[in-house]
């Protein structure tokens, strides 16, 4: 399949995402530039972690106002598989394809270490290669990470099955200690209504080889691959099938 | 001439403000336990040239909801004075 891997001023792990895509996955990848217009032709469009325009104004405020994001709103609306990753997340919220917002971690810090999340949705296009109740072991490294939303969005997060990662200690048990950043319902990631976009804050890019700690990340690209080729409606657009390191 | 706004963009009610719960410890360590909560949030000067007060009034609620303040976790207000533009 074909992925899009979007760069805005600042961004820093939209070069880790490509090469988990194309060198560890073996994946067909195009690079875009926050001022491209089209993300026409692609399977799915990855909005990498780091720190758009410095975060200036909130987390995501200005990126989300770049040309390329017209195309993803447009992508997203058509059924596009859209991935937010980090500040990927934020942008998402801010641009409205997720509900919620991204405040200042609880403890004000910025937390950079590996967490443990629950999957609590399998069913997805972005978790079928998962289990309901699988613990991942994944990295964050954020300081605006505190997702909440209104009781009435919660509400309507939870009746929709649209909470897809917790934060959890290493057996699945939610706790206040294993929530690294206050979360509201130690939420971690969430999808739309729709089901094709996903925002989450653990950074899966970063753990797709045992050489960093793991390989819990690839199994949210593989999802992703997974729900592309199975898809009858849109068949998979043949691309190079050159696999340097399968998983 | 033209307007200067003064917007206050603030964290809603409700809504956690760990900045503003740290700088709350960090004035009663200094000797002033009556102090509350503290809440902590942006002020923006913003200047608008060739347009009616109404004008300004309607495009800057415009701008405060579509960028200045996000509406999901903060809210805002503003105060137009005449001002001389550069």
């Amino acid at each position: 399949m074909r992925w899009g891997v979007i760069t805005f001023p600042g961004s820093n792990d939209d070069a880790q995402t490509a090469f988990v895509l194309e060198r560890l996955l073996g994946e067909s990848v195009v690079r875009l530039w926050h001022k491209d217009e089209s993300v026409d032709g692609l399977d799915c469009v990855v909005l990498p972690g780091g720190f758009s325009y410095g975060d200036y104004l909130r987390c995501g405020a200005v990126a989300r106002l770049s040309p390329i994001m017209r195309a993803v709103e447009a992508f997203a609306q058509g059924g596009g598989m859209v991935l937010g990753i980090c500040n990927g997340f934020q942008i998402l919220c801010e641009a409205g394809l997720l509900p919620g917002a991204l405040i200042r971690n609880r403890e004000l810090g910025f937390s950079c270490r590996r967490v443990h999340v629950r999957v609590e949705e399998a069913d997805t296009l972005f978790t079928n290669r998962c289990r309901r109740g699988d613990v991942l072991d994944i990295p964050i490294k954020h300081g605006e990470g505190c997702y909440i939303a209104d009781d009435a969005t919660l509400r309507s997060l939870e009746a929709g099955r649209q909470i897809v990662l917790r934060y959890t200690d290493a057996e699945g048990r939610v706790t206040p200690e294993a929530n690294p950043n206050g979360s509201l319902g130690a939420i971690a990631g969430i999808r739309n209504a729709r089901g094709n976009v996903f925002g989450l804050m653990p950074h899966p890019e970063h753990a797709c080889e045992w050489l960093v700690g793991g390989e819990d990340g690839r199994k949210i690209f593989l999802s992703i691959i997974a729900a592309r080729g199975g898809s009858a409606e849109t068949p998979a657009v043949p691309t190079s099938s050159k696999v340097l390191s399968g998983p | 001439m033209g307007w200067l706004a003064r917007v206050y963009v603030t964290p809603k009610a409700g809504v956690l403000d760990p900045q503003g719960k740290a700088v709350q410890h960090s004035l009663h360590t200094l000797g002033y336990p009556e102090v509350g909560d503290v809440r902590i949030g942006k002020y923006m000067e913003v200047r608008l040239a060739d347009v009616s007060r109404e004008s300004a009034e309607v495009r800057l609620r415009e701008m405060c909801d579509r960028l200045l303040a996000n509406r999901v976790i903060e809210d805002f207000r503003f105060e137009i004075d005449a001002a001389s533009v550069d």
